[in-house]
């Protein structure tokens, strides 16, 4: 195991000089550091250009400028942006935190979304919901991703600010969306003629529920999640992870998640005022979280009986729940403000940059504000990385539920439910589990077309602009960056992949 | 080809025992391209795919040749008709209001701000990324199968030489390199972009095919050619490459569709094709500005990128079904029962999976 990591880490090393090489001789060669000048009339300009040679060391041969640089890097400096002067150190640290907010919720949302419904296409094979989402995500695989985040910024941004200035849907629309939701609902969960018409009465009648209740209290102009709508959601979430995780018949689960509802309930007002008498900060947001999961862990273990683990997972699963959407009501609760606040003028979806300039306001209004900021792009990664992990899914899914093994659980008798959460769908995730670290390490190096559409000051903004402004030091440093997660990136894979499944061993 | 529905006999109620039928006695090509004709999607976006192609090169003209089109991609015409919106309208039975057939109009799909023909300037783009998108599938299957058969063939040293290479290229984002490369070679001539595009996207082929050189040289048929005394060339390309097509036809359709959409993106960066020469993404780029006050600008070269993008997607698809040994032809649970009503059989029959005589012929193929 160790020597396989050595040995692995050792070629990345060796690929990683010899990428960085190549890279830089050709950035060099695509780069013109005179641009500016060549087209600038100043009568001192034989002066300048000798001025800029002498600068950034252009009579240096290349291949000797690439060693110095690489010197540079191992005793940490980075070097300089020519243009601004900044170096390139500080430029990055911005740019990463920039680009992992955009990634984070962006990646996990596609993932759960994409493999939630690759996996029930996979298990409804050949039916019209299959072939529905096999389109769909076709079509979404096919948008090239700057198209999508243009129409986004030109068009959703638009309409949808013009929605919340006047925020009425029709009745019609209303009926027509539960319509639809109904119709999807009853394709995805099938069954019987009779199953099928529950199924579409039930997710007409709860969509149109929804937005005839949006509509009725305000709920666009003044958004919240009160207590009472903390219980309705905390407890089908309660019932939702018992079904999948453990099933409705472990009663100790239910018991338990259903517990951490009831805890969170009882915490919501003391939470308000605790959030009102201390000093907010991400950090400590994440000591909350973990909280909540111990606090879960600790439900369920009292619970007791012999599979107490399960009943834990179930529990923290579902405090972790709650616990997010009392932090988003927290943070729904100054919409108002936010939306009257000057700097907004009305228009709070924004489409470009990261923050609002001149916002100021406490944590929960900052939050809100890169919240919003971070709406469309987010939709617009999601719906591309939707489609590739729906398909992922559905075809690893597919393998595994045509396997022996799961011919054999249906013969001993389990019931459907484990059968497909416990021996197919864990299994379906081995695949996936290589798949995603590249995918996420690849994110990390910038989305850069989203991040170019919508303005964001992220790595793959600071790439392009600085390839087209002929600054070879930050494009160094992220070529750099990103070349040393992607060879990271493959060995945490295999590594994953070995830990997931006793079949193979890294150290052969 | 009509569907397999209509061929339904009633006396033969599953599916399965049509594909036994039809498949006895044809050659392993034969059932490749029956499969393929019967993919309905692959069909009809052939035929879209086809009818794109056909009027990108002959509305605006190649190698110098005019075109049918009347106004050519950077003729400005001084008046704007209907204030540059498309001219084009759509027939009665498509809930437009031209009468019986469509009415096209001087400028179907509008005119920009300088009175250029937005159609001439949408074929001008699509000839270009078709043409880099054939460009780079070509270029990048070539580098695939020569470096992934080498690789798989020779195997020791060779073989660690070349995957060292290829990881070294895999290291590099493709956006990023193709940002690099574009800059230096991009510019306005397609089929150098497209080579340049194609050099760094070969690597899943290669993998791909080095895998399957693996597995294929330790087949009896090699050694059976080898003991005839055939060239470890002609061993390579006469005897093991046919039985790894399926594979490199299929990634290739694949990687041509992320092909259109990498080349358009790097163009749209403006790190790809540039003016005066033109391509989809470059259009976008240029006109994206005018989304408020012309959307139709915007519209047109996105949905172009879009039905090419799906189109290669589909037959990618359907070329893999029709590749891949272990496709079965399930029909849905209504049809299965609606069969069995009809042919009045148990209702277990319609589960029974394909005898393994069949899939033997396909073995080595796909995977």
């Amino acid at each position: 195991m160790l020597s396989f990591l050595w040995r692995r880490l050792l070629a990345g090393l060796a690929t990683l000089f010899v990428s960085t090489f190549v890279m830089y001789l050709l950035v060099y060669a695509s780069m013109d550091p005179f641009y500016d000048l060549r087209q600038s009339n100043a009568p001192n300009k034989a002066q300048l250009i000798s001025e800029r040679i002498q600068l950034l060391d252009l009579n240096t041969g290349v291949v000797i400028r690439y060693f110095k640089w690489l010197g540079d890097v191992l005793h940490g400096d980075l070097g300089v942006a020519w243009v601004s002067g900044q170096p390139v150190s500080s430029l990055l640290q911005g740019a990463i935190a920039s680009t992992i907010q955009l990634v984070t919720a962006a990646t996990f949302l596609a993932i759960i979304f994409g493999v939630a419904v690759g996996i029930v296409s996979a298990l409804r094979q050949y039916s019209s919901f299959d072939y529905l989402i096999i389109f769909v995500s076709f079509l979404l695989y096919s948008l090239p991703a700057f198209w999508v985040a243009v129409l986004l910024k030109q068009w959703g941004a638009i309409g949808f600010n013009d929605f919340l200035a006047d925020p009425v849907i029709s009745w019609v629309a209303i009926t027509v969306i539960g319509l639809l939701a109904g119709l999807l609902w009853s394709l995805a969960i099938g069954g019987d003629v009779r199953r099928r018409a529950t199924t579409f009465a039930l997710g007409f009648a709860a969509t149109f529920g929804m937005f005839a209740f949006l509509q009725i209290t305000d709920w666009w102009t003044t958004p919240s999640i009160n207590p009472v709508l903390l219980a309705i959601l905390g407890t089908a979430t309660a019932f939702a992870i018992t079904t999948l995780s453990t099933g409705l018949k472990n009663r100790r689960a239910l018991g338990a998640s259903l517990t951490t509802v009831v805890i969170g309930l009882v915490l919501f007002l003391p939470m308000q005022v605790f959030f009102k008498s201390v000093e907010e900060s991400w950090l400590m947001m994440l000591g909350l979280a973990i909280i909540t999961i111990a606090v879960g862990i600790g439900v369920g273990y009292a619970w007791g009986g012999p599979d107490r683990g399960v009943s834990a997972r179930t529990a923290a699963l579902t405090a972790i729940v709650v616990a997010s959407m009392i932090f988003v009501n927290q943070v729904m609760r100054v919409w108002p403000a936010y939306y009257n606040a000057p700097a907004i003028s009305g228009r709070p979806i924004p489409t470009i940059g990261n923050s609002t300039p001149n916002l100021g306001g406490n944590f929960w209004v900052q939050t809100l504000d890169s919240f919003t900021h971070l709406l469309l792009p987010t939709l617009a990664l999601l719906l591309i990385g939707f489609a590739a992990y729906t398909r992922y899914s559905r075809s690893s899914m597919l393998e595994v539920m045509s396997q022996d093994y799961i011919r054999t659980a249906r013969s001993k008798g389990l019931p459907e439910r484990t059968v497909i959460m416990r021996h197919g769908f864990r299994n379906s995730l081995i695949p996936l589990a290589t798949v995603v670290p590249i995918d996420v390490i690849t994110l990390l190096g910038g989305a850069i077309i989203t991040e170019r559409v919508f303005a964001r000051p992220g790595m793959g903004t600071l790439f392009l602009y600085s390839l087209t402004h002929a600054e070879i030091d930050p494009v160094m440093a992220y070529l750099l960056i990103v070349a040393a997660l992607a060879i990271i990136a493959n060995i945490v894979a295999d590594l994953i992949y070995a830990g997931l499944d006793p079949r193979i061993r890294v150290n052969a | 080809m009509s569907t397999v529905e209509q061929q339904l006999p009633p006396e033969d109620s599953t599916e399965n025992a049509i594909e036994l039928r039809e498949v006895a006695g044809l050659s392993q090509g034969q059932i490749v391209r029956r499969r393929f004709l019967r993919h309905r999607g692959a069909m009809v976006a052939i035929v879209v795919l086809a009818f794109v192609v056909l009027l990108a090169f002959t509305s605006v003209g190649v190698f110098g040749w005019d075109g049918w089109w009347i106004w050519g991609p950077n003729q400005t015409n001084r008046v704007i008709i209907n204030g540059g919106h498309p001219t084009m309208e759509l027939p009665v039975w498509l809930g437009g209001d031209a009468g019986v057939w469509f009415h096209w109009g001087l400028h179907p799909f509008g005119q920009d701000e300088i009175g250029r023909d937005v159609f001439a300037r949408v074929m001008q783009g699509t000839q270009t990324s078709l043409i880099i998108t054939v460009t780079v599938g070509l270029v990048a299957t070539i580098t695939g199968i020569l470096v992934g058969a080498l690789a798989g063939f020779m195997r020791g040293r060779t073989d660690n030489l070349l995957m060292r290479l290829t990881d070294l290229v895999i290291t590099m984002p493709v956006i990023v390199i193709g940002a690099v490369l574009g800059q230096l070679a991009g510019g306005n001539n397609p089929v150098i972009f497209g080579t340049f595009l194609g050099l760094i996207t070969w690597t899943t082929l290669a993998r791909l095919v080095r895998g399957d050189f693996l597995t294929l040289r330790e087949r009896e048929f090699v050694d059976a050619a080898r003991v005839a005394g055939a060239s470890n060339s002609r061993i390579m390309f006469k005897h093991m490459l046919p039985n790894a097509i399926g594979v490199i036809i299929v990634n290739t359709t694949l990687l041509m569709s992320s092909a259109i959409l990498l080349e358009t993106a790097l163009s749209y960066l403006g790190v790809g094709i540039k003016a005066p020469a033109t391509s989809l993404g470059l259009l976008i780029s240029d006109y994206q500005e005018a989304f408020s006050t012309r959307p139709w600008l915007f519209w047109w070269p996105g949905l172009f990128i879009v039905v090419i993008a799906l189109t290669i997607n589909f037959i990618g698809d359907g070329l893999r079904d029709a590749f891949d040994p272990r496709q079965k032809r399930i029909p849905s649970e209504r049809k299965m029962a609606r069969a069995r009503f009809a042919g009045g059989q148990s209702p277990t029959q319609g589960t029974t999976s394909m005898p393994p005589q069949v899939q033997g012929p396909n073995v080595g193929l796909g995977s």
